[in-house]
């Protein structure tokens, strides 16, 4: 959820690996390609995740399993979908449909998936927007202020950002409604109106984010105090503060802008729970109810746009790390 | 430049430091004392561990936390830098005193563009305006020799070439021209023709009136350029005194070892003829390329061959990207060449398209053919005692188990180690001890020859001169072949009946040692010649004298 | 200088000598979090050395009734004693992070196997799928198979496992990569080892050594993981003593009863960090001994 230092590792490394492509023309040309496969083999991946499992998708069309449709109903339903041909021939027509940029109905919502989807896109982009830039601020901040400082300081830091990491997002989330919301009477308990609905969802979303990041980024910065341009900037007579700010900082960034794609990716999945718990509007609350549903097209359109969002911040972080470390730019170009 | 006024010297006495904390906390540096006087230079030479780098550090503040220096005296000029705050210090950093690491490559920021890192050292003294910096600069790049300054600036270490970007690092120390510069380890990890060039501008700088403090661990740095040299050993001076004199008339035993230790000093001592001559690993025509990443072809080995007779040794000499290495990986059978042959024991080896053979073909005939890396460390399994790396290599030899024991006992004897060795890991032992638990390995199944890809590079001298010793006795005892790989002309003299000189993937001169030394033809091999310590004033002297 | 008997003779006096030293009391951030585990496993094999009550025995007149003596976690809608039920709770959380982790270990080692010791198009076939799967969020990856394999702890532990497979399968690969490549396959290699001797002596031991802390930090992991399937309703179903499960009844409360969702919760919060903590010293010792 927060904490996963273990992937993290491999995360790093499999993200720095993607960074080898030819000329710039080429590399937008063959990411925009592997983009496109990945959407393709994605959408896959959930269609027959949805259809490997047990469920019966003509009652999730028509109204899951409470509903008692007439056989008629049934009929026309199973010949409205395709339902009744082979998983393989279903699995054609959904892709080429796909291909031509349909996403299809949403069997539960009776509307354009295209359509759920723009209209909940919004809110979700802002709180994941907001919960990263959140986080890399707290991270920064508590690295930044307690790394090789004083021992005591340097143990709060570190102590604070291993619990945080260690905060389950639901959990967090209902204890800070208990407090601040219930309690305190500072900001709504829910919905998505104004920028003060926002404040709690963001920070269950962001702590053990920063956590997290700063445990990565406290550990890379420890790494960059250590290397000798340190001490020769100290030898040239830069005081501590310049050497930090102006030195080591920026390689310390470097693997946590690595890890924000995946960052990013689990964000959405946790906004699942905190746009539940906040009854806020959003992907992750539409997610939850299409998976439930087993309102195979809508979740097929989430995963997607999961997926995307994923791929853009790849990207995105790509382009960061290289505007902080040349190097590699060199390197290709 | 101020050359009016005079320039202050560094005075240090009885200097010492302790380091560490609770029980690791000990004394690194005690007595030592010596004056740095502007244009002269003073050297602190010593191995690993003989607190050479403490004591300059300590001279600038920088001795680390917890680190407690005391000393007699301790004086820039008029000031008791004894009683500097840290912010005291920082003015006087790069201002008064400058300092140059070792290994430009991470000891300037390999994020920043060298323009900046020099302009940095003059903004952080509150020197000039933004465009008087940049034309500061721009002269300091041109006064340490860098062609292209306004170019130069621009880019980052990782753009430049290892002699430039040493000398962009020198600049950065010379910002504000500090009539004190301390260098540590000017040149190492640095080509030899390279480390000429900066010795070359050291001297320049030590002649405008500079006081240099050179830390080195290489005797042939200092004695060109150091006017008097402090020999320090486990943090205390052994002996100091004029350069010529401690080089020439070493009083202390620890002087004389270092000066014995440095390789080439002795030409290779004269042996025996070996019984057979048969040709035991023979290379022809090797030719290998690489696509590099810009996707350009890059012939890395180009028409390199040779021929080794039992019980002697090719030494092939070369500086970084020479392709050295990439022909040693050829002959080891682990990279197949492009074109051309090696044979090995009589037998095909390696080659290319028809002649390739087959790696299941190889592995009988493998474990008689052994190899000694440059950093052992990485070629033991980090989970192994010295006993189970020792035992998986005579199991590749085909010795039954139950004569491990013994033969684990012969091979640690051969190699001059304890037989507690046995039951340490690799981590737990010296970089010597390491490498000599490397050349066990490699005779463990009694090799025809031995492939040294740089054995004693990362070695101190003293250990690289006891390490070549014991290949030396090695194979006057078992009659083993080397293909000797090495950077270091001066090791290559010492081990090698026949040298082989290596430049751009290609052979560009080869011969019997002592006479393509003696008589160097090619340009590069007499630049080589010419930096390789033997050749030094002072050391070729002593060296000879010596007894062996 | 030697015979086979000091040979012998110094063997087992240095393993003895260096396992005393590497058994060396582990600091306090090691041994409070080891203690609290080993508190949780005993209370999940046996959740009657803490406490008498029954988990699941309702007593409507004691709703709702805030942490003091006589529930030390206080009570919930039912009059059900929280601390009881946080108790009872472990061995389902526990069955859920250890079987989860299982699941995702064989089939990330199998992955990671297949990928990293193929050939090179195999490498980049499993990278690639791997890559492609780790674009799905953990979440959403265990949602989408939790939702229809059904409510109950199997299906739950399924779901939790296959959602972390792609992030740890991807660590494993690389684990697998680089010990292939390391200086000490290719020693072994130039000493005429056949490449199934390597492969079982060098790569797999190496590239699984590092998988004790994956394991162990994932443990923690994965309870939160089903814990938030179990709050989004798809794990064990009401009333069962499983800590997810009573963080979700208990949201509804949030407003009037703070303790019932906090207990629960902060007991996910606790055996995580301790799993977090302990995997952190285990890693230390390790790369302490490994360059």
């Amino acid at each position: 959820m927060s904490s996963v230092t273990v992937s993290a590792a491999g995360t790093a490394a499999g993200l720095l690996s993607r960074r080898r492509i030819g000329s710039a023309g080429r590399r937008v040309l063959s990411r925009v390609l592997a983009a496109v496969l990945v959407l393709f083999a994605s959408a896959t991946v959930t269609f027959f995740a949805l259809h490997l499992t047990p469920g019966d998708p003509v009652r999730a069309v028509l109204g899951g399993p409470t509903a008692n449709p007439s056989p008629a109903t049934i009929a026309a339903t199973i010949a409205e979908f395709g339902l009744d041909q082979p998983l393989h021939v279903q699995y054609g027509l959904y892709m080429s449909r796909l291909a031509s940029g349909n996403l299809g109905m949403s069997f539960s919502q009776r509307q354009p998936v295209v359509d759920v989807i723009a209209a909940q896109v919004g809110p979700t982009l802002q709180l994941m927007a907001s919960s990263i830039v959140v986080a890399w601020l707290l991270a920064l901040a508590s690295v930044m202020a307690t790394t090789r400082r004083h021992p005591l300081l340097q143990g709060l830091g570190s102590a604070l950002e291993t619990i945080s990491a260690a905060l389950p997002q639901f959990w967090l989330a209902l204890v800070l409604l208990a407090i601040f919301a219930f309690g305190l009477r500072w900001f709504p308990p829910q919905g998505n109106q104004g920028a003060l609905s926002l404040v709690l969802p963001t920070l269950a979303l962001a702590l053990p984010l920063a956590g997290f990041l700063a445990q990565v980024t406290r550990e890379s910065l420890e790494l960059a105090l250590d290397q000798p341009f340190i001490l020769s900037a100290r030898t040239r007579g830069l005081s501590d503060g310049a050497v930090r700010w102006r030195h080591a900082l920026r390689h310390a960034v470097l693997p946590g802008i690595s890890l924000s794609a995946w960052a990013v990716g689990s964000l959405i999945g946790n906004a699942v729970l905190v746009e539940v718990i906040f009854s806020r509007q959003g992907l992750g609350r539409v997610l939850y109810q299409a998976v439930t549903r087993q309102d195979m097209p809508l979740t097929i359109g989430v995963t997607l746009l999961v997926t995307l969002v994923y791929i853009l911040a790849s990207a995105a972080a790509d382009l960061i790390f290289v505007l902080v470390d040349p190097r590699l730019k060199a390197q290709h170009l | 430049m101020t050359e009016a006024t005079v320039r202050p010297a560094l005075v240090v006495e009885g200097l010492a430091v302790t380091l560490g904390r609770g029980v690791h906390r000990r004394r690194v540096v005690s007595d030592v004392s010596f004056t740095v006087a502007p244009g002269k230079a003073v050297a602190l030479v010593g191995e690993s561990g003989s607190g050479k780098s403490v004591t300059a550090r300590s001279l600038v503040g920088l001795a680390g936390d917890g680190a407690d220096v005391t000393a007699r005296a301790l004086r820039y000029g008029n000031i008791d830098l004894s009683a500097l705050d840290e912010r005291a210090w920082r003015r006087l950093r790069g201002k008064d005193i400058g300092f140059v690491l070792q290994d430009a490559l991470v000891s300037l920021d390999p994020l920043r563009v060298v323009g900046d890192e020099i302009a940095e050292a003059l903004a952080a003294h509150g020197w000039g305006t933004a465009a008087s910096r940049k034309r500061r600069v721009l002269e300091l790049l041109d006064s340490v020799g860098i062609p292209e300054p306004e170019l130069r600036a621009r880019q980052r270490p990782d753009q430049l070439s290892g002699g430039l970007r040493q000398r962009a690092l020198i600049a950065t120390a010379l910002a504000l021209d500090p009539p004190i510069l301390i260098a540590d380890e000017p040149t190492t990890a640095l080509d030899t023709t390279v480390q000429a060039q900066i010795l070359a501008l050291l001297e320049t700088i030590k002649q405008r009136g500079t006081g240099l403090l050179i830390i080195s661990h290489d005797l042939a740095v200092v004695s060109r350029i150091a006017d008097e040299v402090v020999v320090l050993n486990h943090g205390e001076a052994m002996e100091q005194g004029p350069t010529a004199e401690v080089l020439s008339r070493p009083r202390h035993a620890y002087t004389r070892l270092l000066i014995n230790s440095v390789p080439g000093a002795r030409p290779r001592k004269p042996r025996a003829a070996p019984a057979t001559t048969e040709t035991v690993l023979e290379a022809d025509g090797l030719v290998k390329s690489y696509v590099g990443p810009d996707g350009v072809d890059r012939v890395a080995v180009d028409d390199v061959g040779f021929a080794l007779k039992a019980g002697r040794t090719i030494g092939i000499v070369g500086e970084s990207g020479s392709g050295k290495s990439t022909t040693a990986r050829i002959a080891l059978g682990l990279l197949d060449p492009d074109h051309g042959a090696v044979r090995f024991d009589g037998a095909p080896w390696a080659g290319s398209g028809e002649a390739r053979v087959r790696e299941r073909d190889r592995r009988r005939q493998r474990p008689h053919l052994g190899v000694v890396y440059q950093d052992p460390l990485s070629s033991f399994d980090p989970r192994w005692t010295v006993a189970e790396i020792l035992g998986d290599a005579l199991d590749a030899g085909g010795v039954p188990a139950a004569e491990h024991a013994t033969r684990i006992g012969e091979l640690l004897e051969r190699v001059r180690l304890p037989v507690e060795t046995a039951g340490r890991r690799p981590l737990q032992l010296s970089g010597g001890q390491r490498q000599r638990i490397a050349i066990a390995r490699s005779l463990a199944a009694s090799p025809k020859v031995i492939v040294c890809d740089e054995p004693v590079s990362a070695l101190d001298v003293s250990v690289q001169a006891q390490v070549l010793e014991l290949l030396d006795e090695l194979q006057r005892e078992t009659g083993v072949a080397y293909l000797f790989i090495s950077h270091d002309l001066g090791v290559i003299r010492q081990v090698s009946d026949e040298v082989l000189v290596m430049f751009g993937g290609r052979v560009v001169e080869r011969g019997p040692t002592e006479e393509v030394l003696g008589n160097p033809q090619h340009l590069f091999t007499q630049k080589l010649v010419a930096a390789i310590p033997a050749h030094v004033a002072g050391l070729d002297a002593v060296g000879a004298s010596l007894p062996g | 200088m030697t015979s086979p008997m000091t040979l012998s003779d110094a063997l087992p006096g240095r393993a003895i000598a260096s396992h005393i030293r590497i058994g060396r009391l582990p600091p306090a951030s090691a041994v409070i979090p080891c203690l609290f585990l080993v508190l949780l496993i005993l209370a999940a094999i046996e959740p009657r050395l803490f406490t008498a009550a029954n988990p699941l025995a309702i007593a409507p007149r004691e709703a709702f009734q805030p942490p003091g003596p006589a529930h030390l976690f206080g009570t919930d809608q039912s009059g059900r004693d929280i601390f009881t039920r946080v108790i009872y709770g472990a061995r389902q959380s526990l069955l859920l992070g250890v079987g989860a982790v299982a699941v995702s270990m064989t089939l990330a080692i199998a992955l990671g196997l297949i990928g990293g010791l193929g050939g090179r198009i195999t490498q980049r076939a499993v990278g690639w799928t791997l890559d492609v799967l780790f674009s799905f969020p953990t979440l959403i990856l265990a949602l989408l198979f939790a939702s229809h394999l059904g409510n109950g702890i199997g299906p739950l532990i399924i779901a939790t496992g296959i959602g972390n497979v792609p992030g740890y399968a991807r660590m494993v690969l690389g684990q697998v990569v680089s010990a292939r490549h390391a200086g000490y396959v290719e020693a072994a290699r130039a000493l005429g080892h056949s490449p199934a001797r390597i492969i079982r002596r060098h790569i797999l031991p190496n590239a699984m050594r590092p998988l004790i802390v994956t394991v162990t930090m994932g443990i923690g992991q994965a309870i939160v993981w089903s814990s938030a399937l179990s709050f989004l309703g798809l794990g064990a179903k009401p009333p069962a003593a499983e800590w997810g499960t009573m963080l979700s009844m208990g949201r509804d409360f949030v407003q009037r009863a703070w303790w019932v969702t906090f207990f629960p919760g902060l007991f996910i919060v606790l055996t995580t960090l301790s799993t977090t903590m302990v995997g952190r010293y285990l890693q230390r010792r390790l790369e302490g001994r490994l360059p």
